[in-house]
């Protein structure tokens, strides 16, 4: 599957976006700005996560007409956001032309058992992931590229760090692994032996794996691709902040720079207030958006 | 080329899967940052990524000067975003670049991902004895126009997208993407 030429071409421009920032955007005039920035790839969507947060409702795809306005503003990759299991959404999507799909938790789940089946797409998709077992998943659904979920809109970066540790703990955990222990791990994980033997195997994902969910400054950028992100997505966190240009054009410098604290400090010095943060553990567990998708 | 040693510009897009590649073709590959990295390197790539991240950091970071310098005496080779970088002259839209190479570049000339293929070059005799090469094209650009002094190794529908002129190199796809090694070994033997 993994070498079939199609599946080549949607993890392809995974890997041109890594070391980069994808920027949530919901207009025109955010989108220049996200690009003017340095972001390697904007995500349109209808009102960022903070907000579906506050204000409650359907969270849906984002408006036609947006969409393709923003393709016309930048000349960076757009990607949008389809609701879990909406495949019409998504075909809608696809016929407009946007480069990569989300489907994602952070809208309402259109359905509560199945997700898309992404293998009979042209358009790459990107799906949320909490630990191993869902990766998989998704990626035997046909998801080129993994963004571990966090906690979105939270601008709480511990539930980023949680997923991506889990990810990378269990990933570790397969390669010391003997072949009749890959099979009860696949039972356990959920997750297709195939992909489980080729994780045990090379000791990565068989796709591009990026983080989102909470990361709102440089640091939390540089943390996350310290543990393994391979590029980071940044949602209310840059548009909710007292000065989304200086934050957006620092988180990008500091997913470039994450392993030097010189110009880590460099990019965190000057930024003006971050978004307000919640508590993650405060919430209760029906306004969590990680939970959704199965 | 034996002890030699390839800088990759590692600011954003696929400068690992470079490194890899470099690898396979038998050279040492770093991973440069800053300006200081430059100075142990024999030749640097530019890999596939977003262009205007990359300008904006090379920029930012007081790079653009100093590759430069480095190119007045050492190869530089840039694929597909890297191609954009290395051209002369950048439209569709207009944006600078380091112009080592008299090329015109037309970006996102293929059109949206949708778009993007995997394609069968030709090549010619002078070329490892002919034959082909796979071609990974993703959100390529386009070269509209080589200058003189300027090598077209090979096409693709009729438009160039592997040039050289003296020392530098660009390719409008991805042979990182790819098992083949040619692009990688030209690059070598100009070290």
């Amino acid at each position: 599957m993994f070498l079939s030429e199609e599946f080549r071409l949607k993890t392809g421009l995974a890997e041109m976006l890594k070391g980069g920032v994808i920027m949530d955007v919901t207009n025109a005039e955010q989108a220049k700005m996200a690009e003017a920035a340095g972001a390697c790839a904007v995500m349109a969507l209808e009102r960022v996560p903070s907000d579906i947060r506050k204000e409650g409702g359907v969270a849906r795809m984002a408006s036609i007409a947006i969409i393709r306005e923003i393709m016309k503003t930048v000349s960076i990759p757009v990607m949008a956001k389809a609701r879990i299991g909406h495949f019409t959404e998504a075909r809608i999507l696809e016929a407009l032309g946007v480069d990569y799909i989300d489907e994602s938790e952070v809208l309402t789940p259109a359905d509560e058992e199945h997700h898309i089946d992404k293998r009979g797409y042209k358009v790459p998709f990107v799906c949320g992931a909490r630990n191993l077992g869902e990766a998989l998943r998704r990626i035997a659904e046909g998801a080129a590229m993994i963004r571990t979920k966090g906690e979105a809109g939270s601008g709480n970066i511990v539930e980023a760090v949680r997923h991506i540790r889990t990810i990378v703990k269990e990933m570790k955990h397969l390669t010391v692994l003997g072949k009749e222990e890959l099979v009860h791990e696949s039972k356990n994980l959920g997750a297709p032996l195939e992909l489980v033997e080729w994780v045990a195997a090379n000791g990565r994902l068989p796709v591009p794996n990026f983080s989102a969910g909470g990361i709102a400054t440089p640091a939390d950028a540089a943390l996350v691709m310290q543990l393994g992100a391979e590029a980071v997505f940044v949602g209310s966190g840059i548009f909710k902040s007292e000065d989304p240009e200086k934050r957006a054009k620092a988180i990008v410098k500091a997913a470039t720079y994450y392993k030097d604290p010189a110009k880590l400090l460099e990019a965190s010095e000057e930024l003006g207030e971050a978004m307000r943060g919640l508590d993650v553990s405060k919430l209760p567990e029906s306004e969590l958006l990680q939970t959704r998708g199965w | 080329m034996a002890g030699k040693t390839v800088g990759i510009l590692a600011l954003q897009g696929d400068f690992a899967a470079h490194r890899k590649a470099v690898q396979r073709a038998g050279g040492l590959a770093v991973e440069v940052r800053v300006a200081a990295e430059l100075a142990q390197c024999d030749g640097l790539i530019i890999p596939g990524g977003e262009s205007t991240t990359m300008l904006k950091l090379l920029d930012q970071e007081a790079l653009t000067e100093s590759i430069r310098l480095f190119a007045e005496h050492k190869p530089v080779y840039g694929s597909c975003a890297g191609a954009i970088l290395l051209a002369r002259e950048v439209t569709h839209p207009p944006q600078p670049a380091l112009g080592l190479l008299d090329i015109t570049v037309e970006r996102n000339a293929y059109g949206r991902q949708i778009d993007s293929r995997i394609a069968r070059l030709p090549l010619n005799e002078a070329i490892d004895g002919g034959g082909e090469m796979e071609a990974v094209f993703i959100r390529a650009p386009i070269i509209r126009r080589v200058g003189g002094g300027v090598t077209v190794l090979a096409s693709y529908g009729g438009d160039p997208v592997w040039v050289e002129a003296g020392r530098h190199m660009v390719t409008t796809f991805h042979p990182e993407l790819s098992a083949d090694s040619k692009v990688h070994a030209r690059f070598l033997r100009k070290l």
